[in-house]
């Protein structure tokens, strides 16, 4: 909880730099108060603390995710420094991403319907103002009124879908809910929209992790949106979506897992196909991102269908995973918009440019494509684990070949990446991006080599 | 504690390479290299010839799942260790001549190719097993893209998906079996082995591990990326390729399919058997008709494992003591002739046939050992080929007299083409440019020599390889049989 209060105060803090005249030592104050709300979130960890009536319950899931969510903020903040310091609007940035950050919070941690809304719109809000931040690119405008448009038509499906069980169950609380569809179960008398109100939450939800066939929104505002906030979006975001998704359906809706995990699997393959073999065909190296982190959506899903015990911690291993090596990918990305080139090709001449440089970058691919001993294969496989404990074989061989798929672009950027450019130049790192990159190819390989190290914590 | 030696010493001079300068890593590697085929050899004279596994090392990695850092070596895998440890040295050596760029990436992963190499022979998890097996092919995927031939990024990509798609595959039948494991699960070996399948989970598992291995073997028809990937790599990427890491599927059969798959194997052996006798005649045919030195040898060596994996299919011991005979001399033999490719095409620019020719008025050194590698590899009796083709080909008859016949073409077609190379490179009128071609260089010919001395030690006393996998060979097929 202290958590929570810390950040969203942050926020606040941050909002004042402007009319108060301290911008100067906002960053390290933004700093100091992530490693401090870090630090409170280590601290009571299994304590299992409910407040508010029970509207917020901060377990080791919620713990665990918020101080993810806190560590990639902090990497994050690796290689946005230039995008607080160069914009006159510094101040508000910071506090819209701390905004971002406390609805991710929220939504790790709701214990009620209400406040699950609360947490989402926290988060969605702050980031359709920061998509559009860019504000002299017609493009970064464009992505933030898409992804609004979008999201607020996801929102309106999610809405009514907690109205129609609210309407059931007459509680907003999970634990109420769940005990009322088990009871219901039992008596064989759930009622219809109990089951509408699901599907219409499913499409919310699915929409906001973008999913396959909700997922157009994603490739655009990927593009449009300033690098930095991208890297945001596809990490710290997609991390709070999930843990959201997952915390929303083992707690209510466990009993009827039959009435829509077959939904979900067929949506998980048709995503994790989809996004790879688009992504194959993009020669902008953020809308293959875009794509790519459309089919890592899908395996996430896995999990989600899979709804076994050890679902939660393959979830966030997967989303560590994921986070940590796109953040890398992304610092570079952020070099290449420097240089206003965002095809793959661009890349060629970097190897050279940047001595050493293609060892992490390999890393970070390996990672992202699922190569042993990358932490990402061993999310992967903990993900295939639990889906074929479950007895979902053939998604797991769909998985399995399409990560295939995976592979195909992924490698592209390394051996684009060897080749020489014949134009001379290419792109130059510099030190933060450098950092960023070697940074997150280590903690990778620490987690594919020791991933007791997140899997022992009991989620 | 020998293994775990065996194993770092490697990685950690792998590492070591990165902080060398380019002058002093060549002698590194050769050096560490020397110094882990010391620790085999001396492994090797402790080594107790029964069907247990000797040198364990067992810690968990992973508790939770089951997952646990198990090293050990039998009759088997102790083979095929000695055999990485001794062509790792050669396969080094044979670069001195040639100027890489970047020597010391190079190196680095050749090393770390080893360490990854032996990882694979050595473990006895499951899951650990999938981890080398992936490890292995990540340097072999930077050597051939790195200092490949022309068009080597289309070339490394497909070998790469090809393989990959084999080892996920493979990733999915074992946590299947994993799954199927009493209490809480294991992968460690023994458990796996003493796991019951149904029959119809043995069926399709059978798919998933057999398309694994033979990709890797390759087995027809899964073979259509390794002539590629042979000619355009460096020399020694195609030898450690074709030396030692297609070995690693023909040790995935016998080690982690056979074993527990019985049943499986009792439905689908029989047309793995077939795929492999066609691949036999076909590679065989295929090479016949190759102008590209290095693209024949390519298609001979797939004639070659073809005809192992046959032998390893039959299930009798003189099958699979043929696969075992064959694998160490079919991994001395492509090296050394591997090597002489490299040496041709490095003094004369070229490796079609046709543009060769008359080189034996050159240098008679040279001139002989070729041609002891090349009788070598056509298996005649006294060298080490013969010995493993023969007890092949004998397995294979037990299984069944016609399979055998034609499978036993290959000894006529191998003995065909790879004579007709020897003619048109060696023999015959000397082309213009043939003058150009040098006397060898001092580390050309010990590499040479040491491969012609195996090849004729081991055709005239083959007894030992024979002794040490005996035992463990027979364990392994007396559980198949059990089953059945």
């Amino acid at each position: 909880m202290n958590t929570l209060i810390i950040i969203s105060l942050l926020g606040v803090v941050a909002m004042m730099a402007d009319a108060l005249r301290f911008k100067k030592i906002l960053l390290p104050i933004i700093v100091a108060g992530l490693v401090a709300g870090l630090g409170f979130a280590i601290s009571s960890w299994n304590t299992n603390l409910s407040y508010y009536h029970d509207m917020v319950l901060f377990n080791n899931y919620s713990l665990a995710f918020s101080s993810l969510m806190i560590v990639v903020t902090l990497l994050w903040m690796i290689i946005s420094k230039h995008y607080f310091s160069s914009s006159s609007n510094m101040a508000e940035h910071a506090a819209l991403i701390l905004f971002v950050l406390t609805g991710a919070i929220i939504m790790t941690a709701f214990a009620d319907l209400s406040m699950f809304f609360v947490g989402l719109e926290i988060l969605s809000i702050s980031l359709y103002v920061l998509a559009a931040s860019n504000k002299s690119e017609l493009r970064s405008n464009e992505a933030g009124m898409k992804y609004f448009l979008m999201g607020a038509f996801a929102t309106g499906f999610l809405l009514f879908g907690i109205a129609l069980i609210y309407g059931a169950t007459a509680t907003f609380n999970l634990a109420k809910i769940a005990s009322y569809i088990s009871v219901s179960q039992a008596a064989g008398n759930t009622p219809m929209f109990v089951y509408a109100g699901v599907l219409l939450i499913m499409v919310g939800l699915l929409f906001k992790v973008s999913a396959a066939p909700f997922h157009f929104w994603a490739p655009d505002v990927y593009e449009g949106a300033p690098t930095v906030i991208t890297a945001f979006m596809a990490t710290v975001v997609k991390t709070a979506a999930f843990a959201a998704f997952y915390r929303m359906f083992s707690t209510c809706f466990v009993e009827i897992t039959g009435f829509w995990s077959n939904t979900m699997a067929i949506i998980a393959a048709s995503t994790m196909i989809g996004g790879n073999i688009l992504a194959v065909y993009q020669t902008s190296l953020k809308r293959m991102m875009a794509y790519s982190s459309i089919a890592h959506a899908g395996y996430m899903l896995m999990a989600i269908v899979a709804m076994n015990k050890i679902s939660a911690s393959s979830i966030f291993l997967y989303t560590a995973s994921y986070s940590i090596a796109s953040m890398g990918m992304f610092a570079l990305m952020q070099a290449m918009t420097a240089s206003g080139e965002e095809s793959v090709n661009s890349l060629k001449g970097l190897s050279k440019n940047n001595k050493g440089i293609i060892v992490f970058i390999s890393a970070l691919v390996f990672s992202m494509a699922g190569i042993p001993p990358m932490a990402g294969f061993f999310a992967k496989y903990y993900i295939f684990l639990g889906a074929m404990q479950s007895g979902y074989q053939w998604l797991t061989l769909i998985a399995v070949l399409s990560s295939l798929i995976g592979v195909y672009y992924y490698f592209k950027v390394i051996f684009v990446s060897l080749q020489d450019n014949e134009e001379g130049a290419g792109h130059v790192l510099n030190k933060g991006q450098w950092a960023l990159i070697v940074l997150s190819a280590l903690i990778s390989l620490l987690i594919g080599v020791i991933p007791s190290l997140l899997l022992t914590l009991s989620l | 504690m020998i293994t775990l030696l065996l194993l770092f010493v490697p990685l950690v001079a792998s590492l070591a390479c990165l902080l060398l300068d380019k002058a002093k890593v060549k002698v590194f590697a050769l050096g560490t290299s020397l110094v882990n085929l010391g620790i085999l050899v001396y492994s090797l004279t402790l080594f107790k010839s029964d069907m247990s596994y000797q040198f364990l090392v067992d810690y968990w990695w992973v508790k939770d799942l089951g997952i646990s850092f198990k090293l050990g070596l039998d009759g088997i895998s102790i083979l095929l260790v000695a055999l990485t440890n001794f062509l790792m040295p050669l396969i080094i050596l044979s670069s001195f001549r040639t100027e890489y760029k970047n020597a010391t990436a190079f190196y680095s992963l050749m090393l770390f190719m080893q360490f990854a190499l032996i990882g694979v022979f050595a473990a006895l998890d499951g899951f650990l097993f999938y981890i080398f097996w992936e490890l292995a092919l990540i340097p072999i995927y930077f050597i051939c893209l790195f200092w490949g031939g022309e068009d080597r990024v289309r070339i490394t990509l497909k070998f790469f998906i090809y393989t990959l798609t084999g080892s996920l595959l493979m990733l999915v039948g074992l946590i299947y079996v994993y799954l199927q494991t009493p209490g809480t699960h294991s992968f460690d070996i023994n458990v796996l082995y003493s796991t019951a399948l149904t029959a119809a989970d043995q069926s399709w598992l059978f798919w998933c591990f057999f398309l694994a291995f033979a990709i890797k073997i390759p087995i027809f028809p899964l073979h259509s990326w390794q002539a590629d990937t042979y000619t355009d790599s460096p020399t020694q990427g195609t030898m450690l390729l074709s030396g030692i890491m297609l070995k690693m599927g023909l040790y995935g059969l016998i080690r982690w399919m056979i074993p527990f798959l019985p049943e499986g194997l009792a439905q689908w052996g029989n047309t793995a058997m077939i795929l492999s006798i066609i691949g036999v005649v076909y590679a065989s045919v295929m090479a016949l008709v190759q102008k590209d030195f290095k693209r024949l040898i390519a298609y001979s060596s797939v004639a070659h494992v073809g005809l192992i994996a046959a032998g390893i299919f039959s299930l009798t011991i003189q099958g699979m003591q043929g696969a075992m005979a064959q694998m160490l001399s079919h991994g001395v033999n492509v090296v050394g002739i591997f090597f002489i490719a490299d040496i041709i095409f490095r003094r004369m620019k070229t490796r079609n046939l046709d543009e060769l020719g008359g080189l034996a008025n050159n240098t008679r050194v040279f001139t002989i050992l070729y041609l002891i590698i090349l009788l070598g590899s056509v298996a005649l009796p006294l060298t080490n080929g013969f010995v493993g083709e023969f007890l092949l080909l004998n397995g294979v008859y037990q299984y069944d007299a016609w399979m055998a016949a034609i499978a036993g073409l290959t000894v006529i077609l191998g003995a065909v083409y790879m004579l007709r190379s020897y003619q048109k490179i060696m023999l015959g009128e000397p082309h213009a440019r043939s003058i150009e071609f040098t006397g060898l260089h001092q580390t050309e010919k010990i590499v040479l020599v040491v491969v012609a001395l195996a090849i004729i030690a081991g055709g005239i006393y083959p007894k030992p390889i024979l002794q040490v996998a005996g035992p463990a060979l027979e364990d392994l097929l007396a559980q198949v049989k059990d089953i059945n």
